[in-house]
């Protein structure tokens, strides 16, 4: 569905992505993992159009979308949300959704979209209580909600999800990732999921990749991937150097 | 003295919904880029200076001329934003906002260059009696000035929240980069904001050059006034902008009524100095509200 070739992007000065090249499949959940400052978010970015690459291919469906403009992005059924959430947050939770939809909506054929948004209120019930709040006042975990809402009111068949558990109590982060399973079983959507949790991630996810000072330097299925020595020792906590055979 | 007192605010009434106007343009261009545009006053000259080129030089109706005038003005708006806010890269908005300074001086220019210096003025909309209530006279024109920015104040209410193109424009100043992210084309926004808040600036200029005439550079003037009015109702608050214009204006006619009429430019300048040390967030503005913005 979306195939990375020898993506290359500068952030300024700075070789922020380096080479990259991965493939993400229909109905699949994808993690990128990596620490902090490995590009992930400039990766992301790139797909969705904030940042422009300066060399390689971003083929979404077959076309290249790489130096589109983020709108037309949207468009093709891409959505992204971004890391720190990015919710508007002097517009009412309401308007946020609303807004979600902002490149298919017409005045007067509102009803689809007015459906979609009571599909949002039922995946998300505290937002429906909220309806009319400042988006702003909401707590970490209800704005992460929205924000995901949002970028679903859009109509996506890609979903990039930057760190949408960081900040968040773990139980409130457990949801939120369970919302995100359940998207792809029963909606079909594609994820790209980046989190620098790295277990978390790659528990629900069907393959990933591990990307290291704007390289990947690992890739595979999810399980091969938590399995791995390196990856256990680099990301997912453990030193097995000291660990005590059984 | 009661007779006094009426004529008093009525003529602050006048003003006073200029300024409101003027307000509302700061608030249109701040809501939907967080910019100051310090060049809103020069939009209402244009307004006035305009208005009286098409209908007084060119001999056009008055109707068309009123049209044609919004129209420059807002095209004159368009270059605006499309030649100095645009090409900036930068997202330094303080950078901006000196840019929009150095606009106004342009345009002041400009105008001063085609119209001179002297004062212009054209017949009021419509002819007759002036109203007598209880002894204050008030002009015809007078009740168009107010009547104008009413209609404004409500289309521009229902434009930026019933429409979803007005909800996108609020949604660019809060966060561009989500509003690029669910598909707001930002860079239009941004021109349509500056189209608007020219239109309204020169809907303002319009109706009450008739009254107190208008010539080249009374913008800056008018864009401290009405900027008082929309730091007094909270930035960004249309409603804010409203009450603040009118309560400048009232204040300022009483003032140069009661006290001394030298001092009824300093009325403005100290309201808002006391608002921006007492109660940043306006009057109106909730503090919450305004703890969500960036400035």
């Amino acid at each position: 569905m979306l195939i990375l070739k020898n993506v290359e992007v500068y952030y300024g000065k700075i070789h922020a992505v380096k080479h990259v090249s991965l493939h993400v499949r229909k109905g699949e959940i994808v993690a990128l993992i990596g620490a902090n400052g490995a590009g992930k978010t400039t990766l992301l970015s790139t797909i969705s159009g904030l940042i422009r690459s300066s060399s390689g291919n971003i083929l979404y469906e077959g076309s290249e979308i790489s130096g589109r403009n983020p709108d037309a992005i949207v468009k093709l059924g891409i959505s992204h949300v971004p890391e720190g959430r990015h919710i508007f947050k002097t517009l009412s939770v309401e308007d946020n959704l609303l807004l979600g939809s902002y490149h298919r909506y017409s005045f007067r054929k509102s009803g689809p979209v007015k459906k979609d948004m009571e599909k949002m209120y039922a995946m998300f019930p505290i937002l429906a209580k909220r309806k009319k709040q400042l988006a702003g006042t909401l707590s970490g975990g209800e704005q992460q909600m929205l924000a995901i809402g949002r970028a679903l009111m859009a109509e996506p068949r890609l979903l990039i999800l930057d760190e949408p558990g960081t900040g968040l109590a773990p139980t409130i982060a457990k949801e939120i990732f369970s919302h995100i399973v359940r998207l792809r079983d029963d909606h079909g959507l594609t994820v790209l999921l980046v989190e620098q949790n790295a277990r978390s991630a790659l528990k629900i996810a069907d393959s990933g990749y591990v990307i290291e000072t704007g390289r990947i330097i690992l890739q595979g299925s999810a399980e091969e991937l938590l399995l791995n020595r390196d990856v256990q020792r680099a990301y997912l906590g453990r030193d097995l150097d000291t660990e005590s055979p059984l | 003295m009661f007779t006094v007192f009426l004529q008093f605010l009525f003529s602050g009434l006048t003003v006073g919904a200029v300024y409101a106007l003027v307000g509302m343009g700061f608030n249109i261009i701040y809501n939907s880029t967080s910019i100051i545009n310090m060049a809103q006053g020069e939009f209402v000259v244009i307004g006035g200076l305009f208005m009286w080129f098409f209908s007084e030089t060119v001999k056009l109706p008055f109707f068309l001329s009123a049209i044609l005038t919004v129209l420059a003005a807002g095209f004159v708006g368009l270059l605006m934003e499309r030649f100095t806010i645009k090409p900036l890269k930068s997202n330094d908005l303080l950078l901006m906002i000196m840019v929009t300074i150095a606009v106004s001086i342009l345009m002041r220019g400009l105008l001063m260059f085609k119209f001179g210096k002297d004062p212009y003025s054209y017949a009021p909309f419509t002819e007759g009696e002036p109203l007598n209530i209880a002894g204050a006279v008030i002009q015809q024109q007078t009740l168009w000035v107010i009547g104008i920015t009413a209609c404004c104040i409500v289309l521009l209410f229902l434009f930026f929240n019933r429409t979803m193109m007005g909800k996108a424009m609020r949604a660019c100043a809060v966060d561009t980069t989500a509003a690029k992210l669910v598909g707001i084309n930002v860079s239009r926004v941004v021109m349509i904001s500056f189209i608007l808040s020219a239109m309204v600036g020169a809907i303002g200029g319009i109706a009450i050059t008739p009254i107190s005439l208008m010539e080249y550079d009374k913008g800056p003037m008018l864009a401290v006034k009405g900027f008082c009015a929309a730091i007094m109702g909270g930035l960004g608050r249309g409603r804010g902008a409203v009450i603040g214009g009118f309560a400048i204006g009232i204040l300022e006619s009483m003032t140069a009524g009661y006290i001394h009429s030298g001092m009824k430019d300093a009325v403005a300048l100290v309201i808002m100095l006391a608002i921006l040390f007492f109660r940043p967030a306006g009057l109106f503005g909730s503090v919450a509200m305004s703890k969500l913005r960036k400035f």
